[in-house]
């Protein structure tokens, strides 16, 4: 019963399943973030003030987690490129880079918001940072998530097991990054 | 005498698994026991949020008289049966049954498939919706009762413990239709990577039965639009527990915010639920009229363009909320244009019927009603459609009525066609049919007439949501109660009625005459296979190939009025 | 299975040097901190914004291979993002709004009504 079905191997529309089915997750994805940044937007626009408070946020520390952001994706392209040429344990191990930076970008993001919280500015403190909680948040949820799924592809890949999963989580890697790109300048950069 | 083991858990020849109870109808990750599973479930809720409606239904026509088998409905209650029983109908009945529960059966035997292609995700999604029923179900019982806010959630009722009176509930209430989301959002990933990529050799995309299309689009919908919503919940429960004023506008939120969150969703989801039912219909009248879909190109694109149009046309919930007058405009026009490609498609289905050989059977009768029905639903929505008009008839019986003359046919007509036409594969039985019959008539007769005096109460003057008429003296008329009093009557003779259906339903599953592979005579993939189909549905080295598309019914070149798509030229 | 995606990526063997693209979008990333550091608000727009889409254009082609993916993923993510701007437009008309027909948010026009302190040469 757990061996895979003959629906998962086929591929009528030109593409293998697990690939077809990451897109369509990231395409879901998109709307989710989409709204809200959307609504942030809107209320960014119409308020002001917003710019006030956003003045608080540390646009160094935000920058240096597009760094790591940035440079994750790309030891997650470089570990699809190894899973390409059939090199399961270096894939392996650029993955668990990968995860690194995503360990990383959560920790520093728990200093910035400790930080941010013991100088008042708390996710009901105005409604500017309840969207900038939200949403890095959400942000930040997903890359949790995302690195928790790596980290079971990772294992498999190390025993060259199931090496197609690598681009799979790769793709919803860089989603994460792209989310990211745009959070970074509006919650950091327009002040 | 087959029990219900071997009925339910036939496997292939020469697969023979031991498995306990549990891991078989519990832990499945059988598509077809998903499907039940989706099914069962979702006919439970319908039973509660149907007693919901009798207990509700018998405050307005005898208020504050003890209520039998409920007892006495206060204001609050009454405030949440009616939310209740709104967003249970929606989420825990409508999208399970016709969207999780036929699509997970359906879309892998309809494609010639063995499964869906994550068939682990499949039991995830059922078990997050399984978490979603234990949290809604819990918002009963914990202090301050149950969410009464509508199943809107507009804040700031929904967002301020002070004005709900129900501040544990709320959160509970928001988290288990969040989670439904989830639930239906894997759930919709595997329908369409499995409708996309998994089709048995030789069937084109114009070879695929229309109910798979339907699903499969009303999957798409239901992806596209979700996410602002899902946004939207987590919005709210923070402006619940945790302090933000999302939607204060003291604060420097609006309200207004939420209702566009919502609506914007709100809107195509009623095409989720609609576009499975229009695909269940169309499989039923092709097979029982003997003839093919008079258009189904034209269907298929009326279909991917009013999905399109869906998204354009939210605010029309709007119009008294004080949105722009501007959008308003718009909002009609776009409204009022969705219903022409709704109507063509009726138009289709008529057409298709015209010079049919039709026989009336029992799936055949509620395709049919649902045809009715679902027109008298789409013209009273031009009504509301209409800004000008819906000044007038906003929040009151009109709207009410107009809603559940088009979720009535979806869910309710739609569902029993669906399940009385593949009972007989679902569970190798045959359903009674003169009970059956019996059992639709008098369901029919019934609805028509709880809904259809409701437009006279609703023009009348009758608002939604209000517990106790005698409170409004210009409403407070014998004239008007005695419809509100037979309208209720009605709800509780078609309440009883259902009682035929769940003997027959549960009686036939035992006890029914055994179903051969193709009762219908029909020619889609799953009356190929046996009844029930064994796990796999065919064996893995004879999995079918498919030569023509799905409705070559009374082909001048065959013999037989019917041309499976297996069966090679 | 791997043997088709192998075949599918042979097609694509002339993958872009990543090393590079990535070296790219860290020189965009410090036009970006930078921009505002100049004072002109448009500036700072377009570099920030504009620099965003860049980069997520970037991504999307170097390192999810969206260029070669089939066409139909593009005409996905292109719909989804169409649905978002639409629901902008419907719902902007409303929230951007400090009054409307018989109604007004009295806090949103109280928090207007205070001239916005100036904070700095970066606005």
């Amino acid at each position: 019963m757990s061996a895979r079905p003959i629906a998962t191997t086929r591929s009528a529309a030109g593409m293998p399943t697990g690939r077809l089915a990451v897109w369509w997750l990231v395409a879901s994805e998109v709307v989710i973030f989409g709204g809200l940044l959307a609504s942030y937007i809107m209320f960014r626009l119409a308020h002001d003030a917003f710019g006030e408070q956003a003045a608080h946020t540390n646009t160094w520390i935000g920058a240096f987690n597009t760094l790591v952001l940035l440079t994750s994706s790309l030891s997650a392209v470089l570990a699809h490129q190894a899973a390409e040429r059939g090199d399961g344990p270096k894939a392996a191990r650029l993955l668990w880079v990968t995860i690194l930076g995503g360990a990383t970008f959560l920790v520093v993001k728990a200093f910035e918001w400790t930080s941010e919280i013991q100088h008042g500015f708390t996710i009901s403190s105005n409604t500017f940072w309840s969207f900038y909680y939200t949403a890095a948040g959400l942000h930040a949820s997903h890359v949790l998530a995302g690195a928790i799924a790596m980290a079971f592809v990772a294992k498999d890949a190390a025993m060259n097991r199931d090496l197609h999963r690598v681009e799979l989580v790769g793709i919803y890697w860089h989603f994460v990054d792209v989310v990211w790109i745009f959070l970074f300048p509006l919650l950091y950069i327009a002040k | 005498m087959a029990t219900a083991t071997e009925v339910h858990g036939a496997h292939a020849p020469g697969h023979h698994v031991e498995e306990s109870w549990v891991r078989h109808y519990l832990f499945s990750t059988d598509h077809k026991i998903i499907a039940m599973q989706y099914m069962f479930s979702g006919i439970f809720m319908a039973v509660i949020a149907g007693f919901f409606a009798y207990a509700f239904r018998m405050q307005i026509a005898f208020p504050n008289a003890d209520v039998p088998f409920f007892g006495l409905v206060s204001p609050g209650v009454y405030n949440a049966l009616i939310t209740n029983h709104g967003a249970i109908m929606i989420f825990w009945f409508a999208m399970p049954v016709l969207l999780a529960a036929f699509g997970n059966y359906l879309i892998p035997l309809m494609l010639g498939a063995d499964d869906m292609v994550f068939p682990r995700l499949n039991r995830l999604s059922y078990q997050v919706f399984f978490v979603s029923i234990v949290v809604l179900l819990a918002s009963f019982f914990v202090p301050g009762g149950a969410f009464g806010g509508a199943w809107t959630m507009y804040p700031p009722l929904s967002a301020k413990g002070a004005y709900s009176l129900t501040p544990l509930g709320s959160t509970l209430f928001v988290s288990a239709v969040g989670l439904e989301f989830v639930a239906f959002l894997m759930g919709g990933i595997n329908f369409i990577t499995t409708a996309m990529n998994s089709r048995a050799p030789g069937m084109k995309l114009y070879d695929v039965p229309l109910v798979i299309w339907m699903i499969v689009i009303a999957s798409v919908l239901f992806m596209a639009s979700v996410g602002p919503l899902i946004a939207g919940a987590v919005m709210l429960v923070f402006d619940q527990q945790v302090g933000t004023a999302f939607f204060d506008p003291d604060r420097g939120g609006d309200p207004i915010l939420w209702q566009h969150l919502f609506w914007f969703f709100g809107h195509p989801e009623v095409y989720v639920v609609l576009l499975p039912t229009l695909g269940i219909v169309a499989e039923v009248i092709t097979t029982f009229a003997r003839k093919k879909m008079f258009a189904y190109r034209t269907v298929l694109y009326t279909v991917f363009g009013t999905g399109v149009l869906s998204f354009t046309v939210w605010a029309h919930h709007q119009f008294v909320a004080g949105i722009d007058p501007r959008m308003a405009n718009i909002f009609t026009i776009t409204t009022l244009l969705i219903s022409v490609p709704i109507a063509e498609m009726l138009f289709v289905y008529i057409a298709t019927l015209y010079g049919g050989s039709i026989t009336l059977s029992v799936p055949m009768l509620w395709a049919l009603s649902f045809i009715g029905t679902f027109l008298v639903g789409g013209v009273t929505g031009i009504f509301l459609g209409a800004s000008g008009s819906d000044i007038y008839l906003h929040d009151t019986y009109f709207v009410l009525a107009h809603f559940h003359y088009t979720f009535f046919p979806i869910a309710i007509i739609g569902g029993f066609a669906g399940i009385t036409y593949w009972f007989p594969k679902m569970f190798g039985r045959m359903m009674n049919e003169t009970l059956g019959k019996v059992h639709f008539w008098i369901s029919i007769v019934a609805l028509n007439c709880i809904w259809m005096p409701l437009f006279v109460l609703g023009t009348a003057g009758d608002h939604r949501r209000i517990y106790n008429y005698s409170h409004f003296p210009d409403l407070w008329r014998p004239e008007l109660h005695n419809i509100r009093v037979f309208a209720t009557v009605a709800t509780v003779v078609f309440f009883l009625a259902q009682i035929l259906f769940f003997y027959n339903f549960f009686r036939s599953m035992f006890r029914g005459p055994h179903a051969e592979k193709n009762p219908w005579r029909a020619n889609t993939l799953e009356w190929t296979t046996e009844s029930p189909p064994p796990h796999g549905n065919w064996p893995p080295d004879a999995m079918p190939s498919v030569y023509r598309g799905p409705y070559e019914y009374g082909h001048p070149d065959r013999k037989d009025d019917f041309w499976p798509q297996n069966v090679p030229a | 299975m791997s043997a088709e995606h192998v075949a599918h990526h042979a097609e694509a063997h002339h993958h872009p040097n990543y090393l590079r693209v990535w070296a790219v979008l860290l020189l965009l990333l410090v036009v970006s901190v930078a921009g505002p550091m100049v004072g002109i608000q448009w500036v700072t727009l377009i570099t920030a914004f504009g620099i965003a889409v860049v980069k997520a254009y970037l991504v999307a082609k170097n390192f999810m291979h969206i260029d070669v993916e089939r066409r139909y993923i593009v005409y996905l993510m292109v719909t989804v993002l169409v649905f978002i701007l639409l629901f902008f437009a419907g719902v902007a008309p409303d929230v951007m709004k400090d009054e409307g027909q018989q109604w007004e948010k009295p806090a949103w026009k109280a928090e207007a009504a205070v001239p916005a302190p100036s904070h700095g040469a970066a606005h």
